[in-house]
């Protein structure tokens, strides 16, 4: 049994680390479906802006935002569940951008996605045997039953669910959020993939039970040797478990950095306004006072300038009209604002 | 005497296996102007408390249990009469703020209609009020002539807020008002709410899952599990000194962004089933400091200091001694 690597090729290419995913300028417009007027253009929304990153193998990458940012379109990009409008993906070395329907079925078998909604995700008739088996009838891998519902079981086993015969006859409202979302766990990885898209994996489930998913997903890592690209909006949840996090705000990253480095020197007004947001552990009475009104906006014609600058304290005359680059502040610490104007340098 | 007084609640929802009792003798005060945070994972029958004080329930009863507004007892009213008690002097902001309006009105109309079925004034007043009331909420008063899918989740909740106070109430109940929104918005709604309690003296019952955000907002926090409370008590001794190992295990499930590899502990386990309930403590299965005592008796809510009440076996032995 065991199941052999998707492509001939796949196990050679892995070996320049650097460029384990590789994303460059990559951008997604929606279109909306009014027009400004009749004859007018077309107008879009630009849910990711000229995006660019690169995540090394085995590590846990977070990408954390608001509703509305573009970090699932961001997500749903990579996995090619959205084409991108322009840009392009790099996976192991191959430009996987323009991959045909045919070759992303292959490459699935490498790359799997964790969905948010643990009810919404999991067809309500169909028993767990058949939920958890789903991928590995469409890729083809097993000729005979019995392999398959061993797999399974080990599917199971491997997330910690009871495999006997009646939980595989279980259908998804049998159980609680906490082991719906295993069982979503168990599909993602029945194929063996290496590299998984978690889309705010835990965010619908109790505080009590995402320590515990949270846990797994990290003891998988581990045992697997996965790669993980993880979306969340919970900063504290993006520290505990990120090696790297990336902070998105209206369809483009503002700042870049090591999980200690954004959490205990956030550069950018924004992530500072992210962590100020979060409920401190000892009650205090002042807390977000300090917080500035002003939610997310989202573009069709994007205004010159910082996309933040109309919240931003600090926003000044070159922030409302020129655009920030993403710029490398010190060892690997990216921002993009017009404040930080230079390697170890911060405008007050 | 306290505004409000809850004694022996209990609610039970009708379903094929039984029912299913989701608060069971819940008890608890509250005064003029005072916060009080209702804190524990889902099911534990936080919501069912706040719907039975509305007379909310669907889908079963309250059986037992007295709800003391004043002199008035609200489970002895007459539906008829207990409807001038809700809105005009409890009055609830709930959860799905997309849900609870209406789409196809605006969101004016639908503050007035809340102003005019309860009092007697001309649609010119309601409409001045309704203007008045979304800039209590720091909306913009331009926007009554707005529908609901035209503001943003933020200040879709900013306006359930505008008509839970729409009739003056004594006490508001907020059920998860915060949840749905996004972690800055969440702040921002949350400040507007405790100004607005502090300013205008009112009651607030805040019903929340996330314990650190009671923390910031009530001055009392009652922590519930399995439809019964397990402790209360003011929010500072909650959170420095937990004494329901509940409690504990709750409080160390809460993320700690600024302690470096610190991570949350789990609570293993699962609420227990509330159609058959344990015969003796609730929380015993998940217990690691329980006795075998705690499996067949239950623990009487017992105040330890004044204002401060744990239903915990251990607990209560360790001091008697």
């Amino acid at each position: 049994m065991g199941i052999a690597p998707a492509t001939d090729d796949g196990s050679t290419k892995v070996q320049d680390q650097h460029a384990y995913f590789k994303v460059n300028n990559l951008r997604k417009l929606f279109p909306l479906n009014k027009r400004g007027q009749f004859w007018g253009k077309r107008q879009y929304i630009h849910a990711v802006d000229d995006v660019s990153f690169e995540i090394k193998k085995g590590m846990t990458y977070g990408v954390v935002g608001e509703s509305g940012c573009g970090k699932t379109t961001l997500a749903r990009t990579m996995m090619h569940l959205e084409e991108p409008t322009s840009g392009e993906m790099l996976f192991k070395g191959d430009d996987i951008t323009k991959f045909n329907r045919k070759q992303m079925t292959s490459l699935r078998r490498q790359m799997q996605m964790v969905f948010q909604d643990p009810y919404g995700s999991l067809n309500p008739v169909r028993t767990i045997h058949n939920i958890v088996a789903e991928p590995v009838r469409v890729h083809s891998i097993f000729d005979n039953k019995r392999d398959e519902i061993d797999k399974v079981r080990e599917m199971l086993e491997v997330v910690g669910l009871p495999s006997d015969n009646q939980t595989l006859e279980k259908r998804p409202n049998e159980f609680s959020g906490g082991e719906r979302q295993r069982i979503g766990i168990a599909r993602s990885l029945i194929l063996e993939p290496e590299f998984i898209v978690a889309d705010e994996p835990v965010s619908m489930l109790d505080a009590s039970v995402r320590a515990d998913i949270i846990s797994l997903m990290r003891r998988l890592k581990q045992e697997r040797d996965l790669t993980y690209f993880f979306i969340t909006h919970e900063f504290g949840m993006a520290r505990a478990i990120c090696d790297r996090i990336a902070v998105m705000y209206a369809g483009r990253l503002v700042e870049v950095a090591n999980a200690a480095a954004i959490v205990d020197h956030p550069l950018h007004p924004y992530t500072q306004l992210l962590i100020d947001a979060i409920p401190p552990l000892i009650p205090d009475e002042n807390w977000g006072k300090t917080i500035p009104e002003g939610e997310v906006p989202y573009f069709t014609v994007p205004p010159p300038g910082c996309r933040f600058n109309p919240r931003c304290y600090k926003a000044d005359e070159l922030c409302r009209s020129e655009m920030p680059e993403l710029i490398d502040y010190r060892n690997g610490h990216y921002v993009s604002c017009h404040h930080v104007s230079g390697p170890g340098q911060i405008k007050k | 005497m306290p505004l409000l007084e809850v004694t022996d609640l209990r609610t039970h929802y009708y379903t094929e296996a039984g029912p299913v009792k989701a608060a069971d003798g819940v008890s608890f005060t509250l005064e003029k102007g005072e916060s009080i945070g209702i804190a524990g994972e889902s099911g534990c029958g936080k919501t069912t408390v706040a719907m039975s004080l509305m007379r909310l329930i669907k889908g079963g009863a309250v059986v037992g249990g007295k709800i003391m507004l004043g002199d008035l007892s609200l489970l002895d009213m007459e539906m008829d009469e207990f409807r001038k008690v809700r809105w005009e002097r409890i009055s609830l902001i709930s959860q799905a703020a997309m849900g609870a309006l209406n789409p196809v009105y605006t969101i004016g109309s639908q503050i007035v209609e809340a102003i005019r079925t309860h009092q007697q004034c001309s649609k010119k007043e309601a409409w001045d009020r309704a203007r008045g009331l979304l800039s209590q909420v720091k909306v913009d008063p331009s926007r009554v002539k707005n529908f609901p899918h035209e503001l943003s989740g933020g200040m879709r909740q900013r306006v359930m807020i505008a008509m839970a106070l729409a009739c003056d109430p004594d006490i508001v109940i907020a059920d998860e008002p915060t949840t749905a929104l996004d972690v800055v918005t969440q702040v921002q709604v949350l400040r507007l709410l405790i100004d607005l309690q502090k300013r205008l003296d009112l009651a607030l019952i805040y019903i929340s899952h996330e314990l650190s955000v009671l923390g910031q907002a009530c001055d009392k926090i009652i922590i519930m599990y399995a439809g019964k409370i397990v402790e209360m008590g003011p929010t500072a001794k909650i959170f420095s000194e937990p004494k329901h190992p509940y409690t504990q295990k709750l409080l160390g499930s809460l993320m700690d962004i600024h302690a470096a590899g610190a991570f949350p502990e789990s609570i293993p386990g699962q609420p227990p089933d509330l159609i058959d309930p344990p015969k003796g403590c609730r929380f015993w299965p998940r217990c690691t400091t329980g006795e075998a005592i705690c499996e067949t008796e239950e623990p009487a809510l017992v105040e330890i200091e004044p204002g401060r009440f744990v239903a915990c076996r251990q607990l209560n032995k360790a001091i008697n001694e």
